[in-house]
């Protein structure tokens, strides 16, 4: 019995490593995964083709950059005009929509900046920034990011001056955002699906939605086999033609948590 | 707010009926660490030996450098990984991006300083003692530094749990090269990030605890074996 | 000018230093020592504390590079010279082990190790305790096993460095006795030692050093009996201080 535990490392490190090509991967927005919607959908798509889905869920603007680099056959997110630049880069074959939902703005229920007494989503910012109430951005680059920073210039206020004062910019996920504002009482904009699906509120509560403007459209694009010779273009094909067909939209819409519907399906056509 | 008391029943609860996610999440966690221990006491072993007996130009230079190279940051090692196995990169037709190999790749370079580093300082503390001894014997470089590493076993053991226990609890490296795709490549570090980002907390305090529970089991491990081995040959 | 590993020392001796001088610490321990070890019989090199007995047994070894000087021998091979310390360093090994490892270092081929090995369990009456761990013995005992380890070299000239100078009288009467069979067997032997008796008992030669030099070369019988330095006279008598 000499140096027993070599041993156990070389029997663990011979342990086959799973390597079957029987699978796509799929950079995504993390609000699909961490509200579940993955766990709800895929299997029945899986047993339906065969075809085993990976995501990586790293948030839109990191899931751009990775798509990027070929890093993936099927990109979902939910930033349409990053969407439309990519695929007019030759990146993305073509760009679809997929399902929507929408954006909340969400606070410390004693609500110091009264955001609730105010309609729509750009008088809400505005009194926010008024009252200097603390703000937690994602501050990522992400859908969400990129649809907060739009919802500021339409309120006609440039937080970044703020930076580091009552804005605080995360530089995080939806998740880790969200946690913060709890812990800070802080408001902040999420995706209702995240929202939803999001365990430690804390004192946090919605103060403001409906505003059309907060509407999120979550876009579905193949990875351009022509840029990326290694994407397996026709898995990720059944994936897409699946998402957008009569049975991938159904699946979609027939997710409930607390009994609430967390996305809504508007592919067209089909 | 989340109760510790709740974390531990939560971390109680998941290993109380061995929950099948648990299970292959911890393996897979295993799996990776312990590869990427082996690999790097594989390749820090050598260097730390060559480090502490050679004699050859740039041996202090290399010597700070590995000791530099101890503090490395997880993140800038899976990013650097991630560019080189992305398909955009060199070693992109491999297709390892997104699968336990890159995480033990990655892991492997993010180990490996600490071990050589710790390994050259044991392997040069021993060769202080037995330098003499084996220049008189006419042992070569190779020889001696064999015997030193075998002689110093015992305090290598101690390198190689400090090297272990980075891996298994590093996130940033394994988050950004495995993807934490589920099933694939989620282990106990990405499952805690997850649940966190999900506000699970007592979940993911519960996991940590479950994390805690096995690296103290690996670690009495080794220091048993360590201990029972060194009374053994009265090193 | 220095000079090394020449070859062919003079007719008779089977390793000569020549003007070794050694800087240490800003003052000279071997200070143009000539030196020349008689290839016959035990060759005893007495003297008091920092003479430079001990660096120039490691000088001999091949150990310590001198400033200046030759060192002439026709030793080729490495394991033609070994080298015994006081206070042996043996591997964190059993004995078994320990002359396992010497051999494989010194060559021996695989299938022979064996053989050689129980010869030198038997050698050194070491097979009670093969599979002990070396370092758990006595000092006695562990000072056999490195007597027995440099013997496995078969080496034509051995080293000794006080070799028994922490011993008791019964352990330092075993290692007397592996000398002697060295010695027996043809293998030249170079004892540093103190110890008068010792040297009346072992030493066909004796090289007296001081401060560095060669101050007397001499058999033992007639050194012992009265030896013609005036630094070695005094050296007996107690009074040399250095």
């Amino acid at each position: 019995m000499r140096f027993p535990i070599f041993l156990a490392l070389a029997l663990t490190l011979s342990a086959p490593v799973r390597a079957d090509d029987g699978f796509i991967v799929v950079q995504s927005t993390t609000s699909t995964r961490n509200s579940g919607l993955y766990d709800a959908i895929l299997p029945q798509f899986t047993e339906e083709t065969g075809i085993e889905v990976r995501v990586v869920a790293v948030g839109t603007g990191q899931a751009l950059r990775n798509a990027r680099n070929c890093d993936g056959d099927v990109l979902l997110v939910h930033a349409r005009a990053a969407e439309e630049a990519f695929v007019a880069d030759g990146y993305g074959l073509s760009r679809a929509d997929l399902m929507y939902n929408d954006f909340v703005l969400v606070g410390p229920s004693d609500d110091p900046a009264q955001v609730a007494g105010t309609t729509g989503i750009a008088p809400a910012l505005a009194a926010i920034a008024d009252a200097r109430a603390p703000f937690a951005s994602r501050g990522d680059d992400s859908g969400t990011h990129k649809k907060e920073r739009t919802l500021w210039t339409t309120a006609r206020v440039d937080p970044s001056d703020a930076s580091g004062t009552w804005y605080r910019e995360t530089g995080s996920g939806m998740g880790a955002t969200l946690n913060i504002a709890s812990g800070m009482n802080a408001y902040t904009l999420t995706d209702r699906a995240t929202w939803i699906a999001f365990s430690n509120r804390g004192d946090l509560r919605i103060l403001s939605e409906g505003d059309p403007a907060l509407f999120n459209q979550y876009g579905i694009i193949a990875i351009n086999p022509d840029r990326c010779p290694d994407v397996k273009a026709a898995p990720a094909r059944v994936f897409i033609d699946w998402l957008l067909s009569k049975a991938g939209q159904s699946a979609i819409a027939a997710y409930r948590r607390d009994d609430r519907q967390l996305f809504f399906p508007n592919a067209k056509g089909e | 707010m989340t109760g510790f008391g709740d974390a531990f029943a939560a971390a109680f609860g998941l290993i109380a009926r061995m929950d099948a996610d648990l299970v292959e999440i911890v393996g897979l966690s295993l799996r990776v660490t312990l590869s990427a221990t082996l690999c790097a006491c594989l390749l820090g072993f050598p260097l730390g030996a060559i480090l502490a007996v050679g004699r050859f130009p740039g041996r202090g230079v290399l010597t700070v450098l590995v000791n530099a190279l101890m503090g490395l940051p997880p993140v800038v090692v899976g990013l650097v990984v991630y560019l080189m196995l992305s398909r955009a990169g060199p070693f992109g037709a491999l297709g390892l991006l997104y699968t336990p190999t890159a995480m033990i790749v990655a892991q492997t370079i993010l180990v490996t300083p600490i071990i050589a580093a710790l390994a050259r300082q044991t392997v040069a503390d021993l060769d202080a003692e037995y330098h003499e001894t084996l220049r008189s014997m006419g042992a070569g470089a190779g020889a001696r530094m064999r015997t030193l590493l075998w002689d110093g076993r015992f305090a290598l053991m101690t390198a190689a749990l400090a090297g272990m226990g980075r891996a298994l609890a590093e996130v940033g490296a394994v988050m950004i090269v495995g993807g934490n795709i589920d099933h694939v490549t989620r282990v106990m570090t990405t499952a805690i990030a997850l649940e966190t980002s999900r506000g699970e907390l007592t979940l993911a305090l519960g996991l940590g605890i479950v994390l805690m529970v096995l690296s103290l089991a690996l670690n009495a491990l080794v220091m048993g074996a360590r201990l029972s081995g060194a009374r053994m040959s009265h090193a | 000018m220095l000079r090394l590993v020449a070859s062919n020392p003079s007719p008779g001796a089977v390793i000569r230093l020549e003007g070794v001088r050694l800087r240490r610490g800003g003052r000279d321990v071997l200070d143009g020592l000539d030196l020349a070890i008689p290839q016959q019989g035990i060759t005893a090199i007495m003297g008091p504390n920092g003479a430079g007995k001990s660096l120039s047994l490691r000088v001999m070894a091949g150990l310590v590079r001198p400033d200046d000087g030759g060192v002439f021998h026709g030793l080729t091979d490495p394991q033609d010279i070994a080298l015994v310390f006081q206070k042996p360093v043996l591997l964190r090994r059993t004995v078994r082990a320990n002359l396992r490892h010497a051999l494989a270092i010194y060559g021996v081929p695989r299938r022979e190790r064996r053989k050689r090995l129980g010869e030198l369990l038997d050698f050194g009456r070491l097979a009670a305790m093969a599979d002990s761990p070396a370092r758990a013995l006595s000092g006695g005992e562990q000072q056999r096993v490195a007597m027995v380890r440099a013997l496995a070299a078969r080496p034509r000239l051995l080293l000794l460095d006080e070799p028994t100078a922490s011993l008791d009288p019964q352990a330092t009467d075993a290692i007397e006795s592996l000398i002697l069979d060295a010695a027996a067997f043809g293998t030249t032997v170079v004892l540093v030692t103190h110890d008068r008796g010792q040297a009346t008992r072992l030493a066909d030669h004796i090289r007296f050093l001081h401060k560095g030099t060669l101050t007397e070369a001499a058999s033992a019988d007639q050194f012992l009996l009265a030896p013609k330095s005036p630094e070695a006279q005094a050296y007996f008598a107690g009074k040399l201080l250095l």
